[in-house]
């Protein structure tokens, strides 16, 4: 029998994604359990990112797992010019699981098609990070209680921001209706808007970031605009401010709405809206602990 | 005699048994050789290029002998040449008569426009799934990039 790896958000069906957040559900209540003991992950970090990896590495340690690995492409044999297939193979000699973040992308796709044991993509480039897009998913349903029907806006880069993407394929499944804000340069790419016509999400496209499309909202995503992102710096200079939420553009929004960020934030949320109640970004981020321990106990076949 | 058959003598000489690729784009008809990887065959093959065509201006043929490429190898062509055409012959008769056409998974060929893809910094040999034939989309099942023909460099 073999567990499959993760390596896109499309890898996994809607029945796949529901069960992973019950799992979640369940770790969360419990989130020290034996159920890796004897086992072997192997972190490698080609490209280094300390947030998602203590974020796996707690999430193994609390399931009585080992870990072994590196967390810089530096002190890994990559730069004596190890092919990444050599530095699978061989690793896979050692782990029963391969945790994997490449400035690459395709590389965890690519590792799939060298070793047996699963591979679980914690971020390729630009391109997947299907772990945050699953507490992302997480997060929504525990704040909201569901994840069908809802209003979700997002704001700030949709042009390259893969978080927004992913969460986007992830939540076709559950009748959105999506509010995209953007500046010009950094619109919802056609692709992704043609997957919703095809699924028949209404979508909603607007340049300014008013309070209005915040009150009807249930989800707020905030994503961060880099500047490396414009061509024309001036552009860059007339957006980077629009897209800033303030605590007093949350006054009529409703109840139940929570803010969400994948992190790190620059000056996207302004430090005022960290004390309501509905900001929920930092939540977030401990959800993917227990996403994390669904997403590598499935993956070995433990759960 | 008739001109189109002193046309036929000179452009297209009498296969015995074999394939012939014809209307090839005459820029292309190297592309082609290398692709079918006729330069590692021992059989009789004859090349032609900057022929000229009352569709195509100028063209390339391919004449091999002794050999009845399978739709899977000369489908390998679509993307540079799609309007060749494949005439099989035996004892000196046209027998079968091919059309291209693109399949929806193949490998090599062309280059991912990625620079940051996996396929253009490791050994490997990319491969590619056609998500539309017209206009032409392929994307790579790497780094999940879809490219257009215009985008298109070949290996």
């Amino acid at each position: 029998m073999s567990y499959p790896s993760l390596v896109s958000i499309a890898d996994y069906s809607k029945e796949q994604m529901l069960h992973i957040l019950e799992l979640a559900a369940g770790f969360e209540s419990n989130p020290n359990q034996n159920i890796l003991q004897g086992k072997v992950a192997a972190t490698l970090f080609f490209e280094p990112s300390t947030r998602t990896r203590l974020s796996f590495e707690t999430a193994i340690n609390r399931l009585g797992g080992r870990v072994i690995g590196f967390s810089d492409a530096a002190t890994s044999s990559s730069t004596k010019g190890e092919t990444l297939r050599d530095t699978i193979k061989m690793v896979s000699n050692y782990a029963d699981i391969i945790i994997m973040r490449h400035f690459l992308e395709g590389a965890a796709r690519y590792a799939t098609e060298v070793t047996d044991i699963p591979i679980i993509n914690a971020g390729d480039g630009a391109n997947q990070h299907p772990t945050q897009t699953m507490l992302d998913l997480y997060s929504i349903q525990k704040t909201q209680g569901r994840l069908d029907n809802l209003k979700v806006v997002m704001v700030g880069d949709l042009k390259y921001g893969r978080t927004v993407h992913s969460l986007l394929m992830a939540l076709k499944y559950f009748s959105p209706v999506f509010y995209f804000i953007a500046p010009e340069e950094l619109l919802m790419p056609n692709e992704y808007k043609l997957i919703c016509r095809e699924n028949n999400i209404p979508y909603y496209e607007n340049s300014n970031f008013e309070p209005e499309i915040i009150e009807q909202a249930d989800i707020l995503y905030m994503t961060r605009i880099q500047r490396e992102r414009f061509t024309d710096l001036v552009e860059y200079e007339k957006v980077k401010n629009v897209y800033i939420l303030h605590n007093h553009m949350l006054d009529k929004s409703k109840n139940n709405l929570r803010i969400l960020h994948p992190l790190p934030r620059v000056n996207e949320i302004s430090q005022d809206v960290d004390d309501n109640p509905k900001a929920y970004y930092f939540e977030q981020a401990r959800n993917g602990l227990y996403v994390r321990q669904a997403i590598i106990s499935h993956a070995l076949g433990l759960v | 005699m008739d001109k189109k058959y002193v046309k036929k003598e000179m452009q297209v000489k009498a296969l015995e048994n074999g394939t012939v690729i014809d209307h090839i784009p005459a820029n292309k008809l190297f592309k082609v050789v290398e692709i079918l990887q006729l330069e590692q065959i021992s059989n009789e093959v004859t090349i032609g290029n900057n022929l000229a065509s009352k569709r195509m201006g100028t063209k390339g043929i391919i004449k091999v002998a002794n050999r009845f490429f399978e739709s899977k190898e000369i489908n390998r062509i679509a993307l540079i040449a799609p309007n060749a055409k494949i005439n099989i012959i035996r004892d000196y008769q046209v027998t079968e008569k091919r059309i291209i056409t693109l399949p929806d998974h193949f490998k090599g060929i062309v280059k991912c426009v990625n620079p940051k893809c996996i396929t253009n910094n490791e050994v490997m040999e990319p491969r590619y799934n056609v998500i539309s034939k017209s206009p032409l989309v392929l994307k790579c099942p790497y780094c999940e990039r879809e490219i257009r023909e215009e985008e298109l460099q070949l290996l």
